[in-house]
């Protein structure tokens, strides 16, 4: 009995905490006069004017930015991260606990007391509303991080199967490709997903480097703000379509994101 | 070369190459991080002992430490230090104590349990800037928003809370928006309790709230250091929140560190004081990092398990 209350407790607390959300999606689907009422409608005919009309605002080249940035900078943090974790890791450098610190320092910088040389230095070199500027700071934004975490995932795979292989003949590109690489292929995945979540969320590299050709979605959202702030429901809809691509890239990789987290945390 | 001193030399020269060897993989990401975020950081250093106002071109000189006595005496920036401060302690905290209990109810097996996880969750995968937008013009708005619809009965009708309280509310949706992730590094670390010693301690007669707080709580206590560190590194460099729900206002009253060095640099075009400010904030934050990084590097790099 005590269960089935605590239960159903649990519910309730999960809906009241995601119903912001749920409003949010809800006032998406409205007609324009339905969206700021008071009291609040509730009952409607859901309509999808507002998504198209979003599409309408020329929202597709600010999606083709994210996922470039995202993508790109999660394939570069992976490229570099593996081997560095793997050099902390199996075959560990000397001062590994040194390395391992600089790169965790490097996340207490203060984004804004590097973006004015970085600001600079982008002018210098033409490469100012640029995408692949957005994708080497992201790059280095999530590559202290990742490392940590792979360092972690490393750590984890059984030095058991690694000599079993080596005793087989296996050289070492086969060993990380073959044995360890699958092993820890949830750990990559939930390595990768943090980095995509920070990168396509990011916004003050995105809003202060970018302007026509190189903004990315966060940035959108501002330009909607500033133009036709008073349509909630539109500006609901540009919200919802904003976040639905990491949300629903979220929600099935949850299982590795705890995992891979509460691995990161202790090892 | 000498015959004698040849297997010396070519074993120090092998014990030479294998260190290299074996930093090789490193390298490629050491050199990457130290070009993108420590260059920058030394050009900062520079702009911050010269005169530099984008307004004023004949105004680049070096002027020694005087942007630091001005950001020394600046209230403003004192005022947006003493707001960092305060948003990220309170935020940090209030979500870590939320993000344990909603991890305690999450923990137990029920039906549903994935799909309330889901839902807990949803909250930090959402666009930070979407997030601001939602708690400024659909929750907190003071006519439609839905937080007073909620309080109405209760007598408090409409409040402007965005520009009446707006580090409060700032904090709110901050909170919002990171309890989740406390809770699935708390949830995590429930997972990973051996459930051998509390099937112990059950037998031993102890109460719910005593393994709790002797078994449990100990045991999760590197899973909430890293938390609240990992929270922290980000919450303090909060920006699109304060950019998106309040614009630093009303006046400064709202703006945190990095939102009032943006307003100076891009708005006011002071790029000496506000690479003053950023030298600033890094010596602050490298303090305040140092201190909580001992800590969790104590229980990062021990190897046996927190006993304590």
């Amino acid at each position: 009995m005590g269960g089935s209350l605590l239960t159903l407790f649990t519910w309730a607390v999960g809906l009241v905490f995601v119903s912001p959300v749920l409003w949010l999606v809800l006032t998406a689907f409205k007609h324009e006069n339905q969206a700021a009422t008071d009291p609040p409608t509730v009952v409607f005919r859901p309509t999808l004017d507002r998504f198209t009309a979003v599409l309408d605002a020329d929202f597709l080249p600010y999606l083709g930015n994210s996922l470039i940035a995202t993508l790109a900078s999660t394939l570069l943090v992976l490229l570099l991260g593996l081997p560095a974790a793997y050099a902390l890791s199996v075959a560990p450098v000397k001062r590994t606990k040194d390395v391992l610190f600089f790169f965790i320092s490097t996340k207490m910088l203060p984004v804004v007391a590097v973006v004015v040389p970085i600001y600079v230095a982008a002018a210098r070199l033409s490469m100012l509303d640029n995408i692949w500027t957005l994708v080497v700071l992201y790059t280095a934004m999530n590559l202290p991080i990742a490392v940590w975490m792979l360092r972690s995932f490393f750590l984890e795979v059984p030095v058991a199967i690694v000599e079993a292989a080596r005793v087989e003949g296996a050289g070492l590109p086969r060993v990380l490709w073959s044995v360890m690489l699958p092993v820890m292929a949830p750990g990559i995945a939930a390595t990768a997903l943090i980095c995509m979540i920070f990168a396509w969320n990011e916004f003050f590299f995105a809003v202060n480097l970018t302007a026509a050709q190189a903004a990315t979605v966060p940035v959108f959202l501002t330009g909607f703000i500033t133009s036709e702030g008073l349509f909630v429901a539109q500006l609901s809809a540009a919200a919802v379509m904003a976040s639905v691509p990491i949300v629903v890239v979220g929600w099935f990789a949850q299982g590795q994101l705890v995992r891979g987290l509460s691995m990161g945390a202790v090892k | 070369m000498s015959a004698v001193t040849t297997p010396r030399r070519r074993s120090a020269a092998t014990e030479r190459a294998r260190g290299w060897k074996r930093r090789a993989p490193l390298l490629p990401a050491l050199v990457f991080v130290l070009l993108v975020t420590q260059l920058p950081f030394l050009a900062t250093l520079v702009y911050s002992l010269r005169s530099w106002n984008l307004l004023r071109p004949d105004s680049r000189m070096w002027v020694g430490l005087a942007n630091y006595t001005s950001v020394l005496t600046d209230a403003q920036f004192l005022g947006a230090a003493l707001n960092t401060v305060l948003i990220t302690a309170s935020c940090v905290l209030v979500a870590m104590a939320l993000g344990i209990g909603l991890a305690l109810l999450l923990d137990r097996g029920f039906v549903g349990r994935g799909v309330v996880r889901t839902l807990v969750i949803t909250p930090f995968l959402v666009l930070p800037v979407a997030t601001a937008l939602l708690w400024k013009h659909i929750m907190f708005e003071p006519v439609f928003g839905l937080v007073n619809f909620l309080l109405s009965p209760f007598g408090a009708g409409d409040v402007d809370w965005i520009s009446q309280s707006p580090v409060f509310s700032v904090v709110v949706a901050l909170v919002w928006q990171w309890t989740p992730f406390m809770t699935l590094l708390v949830l995590a670390g429930l997972q990973s309790q051996s459930r051998d010693v509390l099937e112990a301690g059950a037998a031993d007669g102890a109460s719910r709230w005593q393994m709790f707080t002797w078994i449990t709580l100990p045991h999760l206590r590197r899973y909430i250091e890293l938390g609240v560190l990992l929270g922290s590194i980000y919450v303090v460099n909060t920006f699109d929140t304060i950019y998106m729900m309040t614009q630093g206002g009303p006046g400064t009253a709202s703006a945190n560190l990095p939102f009032y060095i943006y307003q100076r640099t891009f708005l006011g075009f002071d790029i000496g004081q506000s690479a003053a400010m950023g030298v600033v904030v890094v010596v602050g934050t490298i303090v305040v990092a140092l201190l909580a990084l001992r800590l969790i590097f104590r229980t990062f790099m021990s190897t046996q398990e927190a006993a304590t």
